[in-house]
């Protein structure tokens, strides 16, 4: 049995249109991790933010395999959520964030910082699932949102523990070595949000926080019909940006910087690019928020005209 | 006397303090530090450092054996004295100044044997292909190179090489090489087609620099390598393969495709020649009612839908939800999707950027997989009792998968030089010398991944002090350092093999040394929080040990002082 097969003939014209689209931004897939470190029913917020930013990012493409989504406690099925199975962004209780279908990763009191830390570097025991794994490659861009109670260098996890500054710059340097990382796009939304990227010096890493050292985050209003307030400022802000962002949109880093300026957010956000290789008007917000495939059309294919049989 | 033994008792008492408190201070000094320390220092095995530190600086050596064999009517009698003979050349490139490749090629020069002439006079050059490896089989990593005359008819007028399908090749000898020219002459006439057989059959350094990319971030070379290098997943002891069937319109379409004996026949041959360089597993799915995200349009022209290049874009990531993986390893999935449309919506076709019907109506993803859109609205006639039986044409989808998949392990070869004939891919969807060139890069990838892990775990050990270390790790580290020296060594000799092997215990204890569980680094404490510890703990007992210290010093002064106003 022969293979009627073409013979290749290599002629220097190749299609050179899809090797383009690459090089724009050098990544090839898309993971979030994001993270909601406080408990109790009067952080509703923080778990309302964290929600918002996993719904933007699923809308835009990231499915639920490339997120690790950390929430330290349950507001939807809290006993005392007057309208359960919701999770509120705005006391016009249009958007609820909560959805139909999410997927949280890490729950409860699984959200500790070691477990984050483990996460982040990969050091997570063999028994691990797949879902509770980050397994990003040289060529992912990761979103990481943190949000909760922090002060000056440190973040508060479920009320007992805290990171510290340095050690998340020393779990990106981690992630740096091994490759784990193309570009990283950190947000935080705490007070004194800016203290926590002041180390990090590992190379590709764009920062934004919402506030800064000296500074309180503050909430954005409260619903009286649930008690609590629903939202930060910031992260309300930022949601209402990335509704209007779709996958194809070109907006940029730049756009993202001007998100809550001060008169909305009663604090000033800030950002640091120093580590970013690219000018950050070329980062698109869809490289982080978004997973836009790069996709190359199928030109050869092998001509299987009969069951293959070995030849000898 | 009862006044002497007062004064005495004072005197001792006193004394005695003095030893006490002296005593007290010798042993918290000569004790109690010590164990404090010991007790309070993180464990950290030995590990190679002077080894690893070696191993930071890469000196790679790769050998390639070549045989040059020239058949009748190629060398003149006064040439074919010279030979047989062997020649050496290297090939140097500093890559960084961390890194360094050789090529060492050892070139054998012969002439044919009775039955390789025999074997080279036949009709064409696919079956002289395959009556030469009747006669020798070459080892991994190595060439057989046959020179045949101007005048041979397996070669097509315009074509000077053909590259069959195991580790042969057949280069035609230009007109003016006839007479007259000396075997050195010859040879470096020959020398740059060699050279380009090499590089397409063997390694080329574009391919061996990109493997170095974990070790070095290299700056643009050419476009189509950064392509290459972006699109093939990276080296990983296996891979998932999860082959689906999408039919969104199940009411319309009973579809049946032959799975199991089409991965049995197709696939598995191919996975089978690639055990020694990764492990697979394979499983499949259909899934009912998953629609492709995307509207096509409809091009009344062909009358039929069409899907532009630009929105293939934004077809996977709807799909990808729904597809589910295994969740028990860690290994990289490979998703190969046959997309039926559904009964409104067929025939559909995709469309590239010059609005150019694609043949085989598939596209890909680099790191993901495969996409290929099947229309079935052939098969049945307008009249047609919906639902409709559809048998899936498996040789058709395999071939188009089986394409993707070399893609996508980058096994796929980037574009040979001008006046080459490459043989189809063999039975089982892999040439040998396909074969020979991953596993140059593999073992190339891996030795450099695996340097780099070593040595970053290193120094991130060294520079975070507060990591303890077990012995299992030292343990894995000592095992990768072995591994990687060994597989350093056999790519030397040559021995692709054994150095394939040897690279992937390297890459597999590295990786299992640097994402151990146990090396999460303590807590960071600043030192104030470190000092409010101990404070409480120490102050308390040193003080009054410290006042009497200084007491007995004073103690000891005056003496010397009364003893010195004594003697005036």
């Amino acid at each position: 049995m022969s293979l009627t097969g073409s013979t290749r003939r290599f002629s220097p014209l190749v299609p050179q249109e899809n090797a383009g689209q690459f090089f724009s931004s050098g990544h090839t897939n898309n993971w979030a991790v994001l993270v909601c470190t406080s408990r109790f029913w009067f952080n509703y917020r923080h778990v309302a933010n964290t929600l918002s930013v996993y719904r933007s990012v699923k809308r835009l493409g990231i499915p639920d395999s490339h997120i690790v989504l950390m929430l330290a406690d349950d507001m939807a099925c809290n006993h005392r959520n007057p309208k359960p199975a919701t999770v509120f962004s705005h006391k016009n209780m249009e958007l609820n964030v909560y959805g139909d279908d999410v997927e949280v990763d890490y729950r409860g009191y699984e959200v500790t910082v070691e477990n984050f830390l483990r996460v982040l570097t990969g050091r997570l025991p063999p028994s691990t699932p797949r879902s509770k794994r980050l397994l990003s490659d040289d060529r992912s861009n990761i979103l990481i949102y943190l949000t909760g109670h922090g002060g000056n260098g440190f973040l508060k996890f479920q009320d007992s523990e805290e990171i510290s500054n340095v050690e998340l710059a020393d779990a990106f340097e981690q992630m740096w070595q091994k490759r784990r990382y193309n570009e990283l796009l950190f947000i935080i939304d705490t007070c004194q949000g800016a203290s926590m990227y002041e180390r990090f010096y590992s190379p590709n890493l764009m920062a934004l926080a919402s506030s800064q050292v000296g500074e309180d985050s503050l909430s954005h209003q409260p619903d009286l019909a649930i008690g609590v307030h629903l939202m930060d400022r910031y992260t309300f802000y930022l949601l209402e940006f990335l509704e209007d962002i779709h996958p194809s949109s070109k907006a940029n880093m730049n756009d993202l910087f001007k998100v809550c300026p001060k008169s909305q957010c009663v604090s000033t956000p800030g950002h640091r690019t120093d580590l970013f290789l690219r000018d950050p008007g070329s980062a698109l917000i869809t490289d982080f928020f978004g997973s836009v495939r790069k996709v190359e059309i199928t030109m050869e294919t092998i001509n299987l005209t009969e069951p293959i049989h070995s030849f000898r | 006397s009862l006044c002497k033994s007062v004064i005495y008792g004072i005197i001792t008492y006193r004394r005695r303090g003095q030893l006490a408190a002296l005593s007290i201070a010798a042993v918290v000094i000569i004790v109690g530090v010590p164990l404090w320390w010991r007790t309070t220092e993180t464990y950290r095995a030995w590990l190679p450092v002077s080894q690893i530190n070696e191993l930071s600086n890469l000196q790679l050596q790769l050998s390639a054996e070549v045989e040059v064999v020239f058949a009748r009517g190629t060398v003149t009698p006064e040439q074919q004295k010279k030979v047989p003979l062997t020649q050496i050349q290297d090939e140097e490139h500093t890559v960084d100044e961390d890194t360094a490749l050789r090529y060492r090629y050892e070139t054998k020069y012969r002439t044919a044997t009775i039955m390789e002439e025999d074997a080279l006079n036949q009709p064409t050059a696919a079956e002289a292909d395959l009556s030469l490896h009747t006669l020798s089989e070459s080892p991994c990593g190595s060439l057989v190179v046959y020179v045949i005359p101007e005048s041979s008819s397996l070669l097509p007028e315009d074509m000077d090489v053909y590259v069959g399908q195991r580790r042969t090749a057949l280069l035609r000898i230009g007109a003016q090489m006839r007479v007259g020219k000396t075997l050195d002459q010859l040879l470096a006439h020959l020398e740059p087609r060699i050279k380009q057989v090499l590089q397409v059959m063997s390694f080329s350094h574009t391919d061996i620099s990109a493997a170095l990319s974990d070790r070095v971030r290299l700056s643009p070379g050419n476009k189509e390598s950064i392509a290459d290098s972006m699109r093939t997943f990276k080296s990983s002891p296996g891979y998932e393969i999860t082959f689906s069937l999408l039919n969104p319109d199940p009411k319309s379409h009973r579809l049946h495709w032959d799975i199991e004996g089409a991965v049995q026949t197709y696939i598995q041959p191919l996975l089978t020649k690639l055990a020694s360089v990764a492990n697979f597993s394979i499983d499949s799915q259909t899934l009912y009612y998953a629609m492709l995200g995307v509207n096509p349009r409809f091009d009344s022209s062909l009358s039929a839908y069409t899907l532009h290049s630009d929105s293939l874009a934004h077809v996977i990531n709807p799909v990808e939800a729904r597809l589910g993986s295994n969740a028990a390893s860690s290994n990289p999935v490979l998703n190969f999707l046959l997309y039926v449309p559904d009964a409104h919506h067929s025939p559909l076709y995709i469309h590239d950027r010059k609005k150019q019907e694609v043949p085989s109506n598939a596209f890909h993803s680099p790191r993901w997989g495969g996409i290929m859109v099947y229309n079935v609205n052939g098969f049945y006639g307008p009249e047609a009792v919906f639902p409709v039986d559809v048998n899936i044409n498996m040789a058709k989808v395999m071939g188009v998968f089986l394409a993707q998949l070399r893609l996508l392990l980058g096994v796929q070869s980037s574009t040979a030089p001008s006046g080459f004939l490459v043989a189809p891919c063999g039975s089982n969807g892999l040439a040998d010398w396909e074969l020979d060139r991953l596993m140059w890069s593999r073992s190339v990838e891996n030795v450099a991944t695996a340097t780099t892990t070593i040595t970053s775990l290193a120094q991130l050990l060294e520079q975070i002090g507060n990591i303890v270390i077990n012995d299992n790790i030292a343990e894995q580290v000592s095992s990768a350092v072995t591994s990687l020296q060994l597989a350093v060594a056999e790519l030397e000799t040559g021995n692709l093999r054994f150095a394939l092997q040897y690279s992937k215990e390297a890459i597999l204890a590295s990786e299992r040394a640097f994402f151990d569980p146990s090396l999460l680094h303590l807590l960071y404490f600043p030192d104030d929080q470190k000092f409010a510890i101990y404070i409480p703990l120490f102050l308390p007992m040193c003080v009054p040990i410290l006042l009497s210290l200084l007491k007995i010093v004073s103690d000891a002064r005056q003496k010397r002082r009364e003893k010195q106003a004594k003697k005036d």
